[in-house]
């Protein structure tokens, strides 16, 4: 109960202000197609840096939360899903959008949002104090598997290939292991100057995944995006309540397929939101009005992504292991302002930990309300043309980059790897598993070297590195990820790509 | 024909280009000194070169997923949005300053990608507007209240 002891820090009148800001402009960011939750929680980590810790991460995390749920906002009154998440809620929402029952969808939207984002939080408080305690017992090799197990888990169950996902894993890995050896003090692989200090890792987040959905708006050419938006009517938010109670098995299962799917590394919301429709639908007595503007068919996607929210930081706040990519780059709004999550998180800066862990709590009822409220604004503003669209990415992307370190170098690696990326994704190959090979590249090499000197003086690395339970637990869990992803793809049952799916 | 063999062709330069990068990788790593400090990168270009040379491999013998690629018609879409996008990032950020550079960039994309007629005169009233506008945010946000020193501008 160590969170309700902070409880009171999350409405000091900055860190409420920038929670409801955060909530408001993720509601609205989240409702713009082709601004998914990632990039615009990258895009605002230079507006962090010269806020407190808790404030930082309190924009973020709300940012986070509300674009996920803003997202429903235009899949159900444009039928265009804001973010991948979003796109099992248009089967019945805009469905229902169309039959007159605008309001009622959103209502329906944005309570069960609400309780699944809460279930998830709840989850995440219960779980990342044990676990965090857990972690305190791993040593060199341990941690050095744990992040192979991040990038090897990401880049097997994210991607559409399981060798390009751990292809693009290495190729992160190598990325951050570019610029000066902490060790030794050694040049490594510096072929150019602009990469003397390394790859900065905010504007590496900011590239990746800004810059290939700049470039794909280009690639759509000059197209009118407006789709109709359609007026919503008056609807009782005592009635939606009380539907809300009638289909507490939908909400049930979405709630805790998210928080399940949630907390396995590298699976996401748009998986979340899918499987929690498709199973309600089974074991729904109306399954055959799925479809239709069914009820039971926004409550289970819409409680499912949120409740991902929440399990889904449990591996990065408890072992430094980003789960997600959105996690990724929360990894790096903590590392910014010098703070490490794992054990030194909780032991050290509990009031950060808590303050963030309990704006998300609230931030989730914010959501709900505010949602409501600024549905209809969203969905204008989900109108803006991709054109001026991707030119405020662009500038924000090159602004943003540049304020990290006051560089340009900063500003020529975001766009390289952003433009490398572009190309690369036409080929199957995903920027989350690079993106966290980048991060843990050097979490797994500091760790690599320190276990290699201490088997140096006892066993050999063979002995230190493959024995122990820990050590076998571990490395079993990179091996069923990779046999796994293996299976699958020769089934031919991959994980759907996003493309496929918005397509 | 075409249609199937040009993102086919496409991703075996692409993996190509992937699998000599590893190379490179793995060359650096492992011929230079001293070898302690390339220890973990020699770990990691091994597996980089074996999963680079088999998704080459995959591709040149047609066996992979080749992706949607890129068509003539999408390249020929982004290219004027690339290029302008290179400029603004590769040189005029820094030769014409910040401010300067992304309002030209700006107003440039709008102009390029903008749906609207370019005959009408209340669409380019509007393209200015909101090029203003944004550019107004920008400074708001990043010289006042972030103080982000940016490169001297040209004009001011």
């Amino acid at each position: 109960m160590e969170f309700l002891y902070y409880f009171g820090d999350v409405f000091t009148p900055i860190n409420f202000g920038l929670l409801m800001l955060g909530t408001i402009g993720g509601l609205i960011l989240g409702a713009t197609p082709g601004l998914s939750p990632t990039m615009a929680v990258a895009l605002l980590i230079p507006f962090t840096f010269k806020m407190e810790p808790a404030q930082g991460l309190i924009l973020l995390g709300a940012v986070y939360t509300s674009t996920v749920a803003g997202g429903a906002v235009s899949a159900i009154l444009l039928k265009i899903p804001g973010a991948p998440a979003n796109i099992a809620t248009t089967l019945d929402g805009h469905v229902m959008a169309k039959n007159g029952q605008g309001t009622r969808a959103l209502q329906l939207s944005f309570l069960s949002s609400a309780v699944g984002g809460l279930f998830g939080i709840f989850l995440l408080i219960t779980l990342v104090q044990p676990l965090s305690d857990l972690s305190l017992v791993f040593g060199p090799s341990e941690l050095f598997w744990l992040a192979i197990l991040g990038v090897t888990v990401i880049g097997a169950l994210d991607s559409r290939s399981l060798v390009k996902g751990l292809l693009a894993g290495c190729v992160g890995m190598w990325l951050g292991s570019i610029g000066y050896d902490d060790q030794l003090g050694v040049q490594r692989f510096i072929f150019h100057p602009a990469l003397g200090g390394g790859i900065n890792v905010i504007a590496a987040l900011i590239g990746l995944f800004a810059i290939p959905q700049i470039i794909t708006m280009f690639a759509n050419g000059r197209i009118d995006n407006k789709a109709e938006v359609i007026r919503v009517e008056k609807h009782s938010i005592l009635d939606a309540m009380k539907e809300m109670t009638q289909n507490v098995r939908a909400m049930t299962v979405g709630s805790l397929t998210g928080a399940i799917i949630g907390i396995i590394p590298g699976v996401g919301g748009q998986i979340a939101g899918l499987v929690a429709y498709d199973q309600t639908r089974k074991l729904s007595p109306n399954r055959d009005k799925f479809g239709t503007g069914h009820a039971e068919g926004v409550i289970a996607p819409e409680s499912a992504n949120n409740a991902m929210v929440g399990p889904s930081l449990v591996p990065l706040l408890t072992l430094s292991i980003p789960g997600s990519p959105t996690a990724a780059v929360l990894l790096g709004g903590l590392l910014i302002h010098g703070i490490f999550p794992g054990p030194d998180l909780f032991n050290n800066h509990p009031d950060v930990a808590w303050t963030f862990i309990n704006s998300m709590l609230l931030g989730q009822i914010l959501m709900c309300i505010f949602g409501l409220m600024i549905a209809g604004v969203a969905a204008r503003v989900a109108q803006v043309p991709q054109s001026v669209m991707a030119a405020m990415v662009l500038g924000l992307a090159v602004f943003g980059s540049y304020s990290v370190q006051h560089s340009m170098a900063d500003v020529y690696i975001m766009a390289v790897l952003g433009i490398s990326m572009f190309f690369l994704e036409r080929f199957g190959f995903s920027a989350a598993p690079l993106v966290l090979g980048l991060i843990l590249g050097p979490i797994a090499e500091s760790n690599y070297v320190q276990g290699a000197q201490i088997a140096a003086a006892q066993d050999g690395a063979f002995t230190y590195f493959l024995t122990g339970s820990l050590n076998l637990i571990l490395v079993g869990i990179v091996a069923a990820s990779i046999v796994y992803s293996a299976w699958m793809e020769m089934r031919g049952h991959r994980t759907t790509s996003k493309e496929e799916i918005t397509s | 024909m075409s249609e199937v063999s040009l993102p086919r062709t496409q991703h075996i330069i692409a993996s190509g280009g992937i699998m000599l990068l590893g190379l490179w990788v793995a060359y650096i790593s492992y011929s230079s000194e001293p070898a302690a400090a390339f220890l973990f990168p020699r770990l990691i270009s091994s597996f980089f070169v074996v999963l680079a040379t088999w998704t080459f491999v995959k591709a040149c013998l047609g066996w992979s997923k080749v992706g949607g690629g890129l068509t003539g018609g999408s390249m020929m879409k982004l290219l004027p949005g690339l290029i302008v996008a290179l400029i603004y990032v590769f040189w005029a950020a820094k030769g014409l300053g910040f401010y300067t550079a992304t309002s030209v960039a700006f107003f440039a994309l709008l102009t390029l990608y903008d749906p609207a007629p370019h005959t009408a005169l209340k669409t380019w009233i509007k393209r200015i507007l909101v090029t203003a506008g944004f550019m107004a945010v920008m400074y708001g946000l990043f010289a006042k209240l972030l103080k982000v020193y940016t490169p001297q501008e040209i004009f001011f």
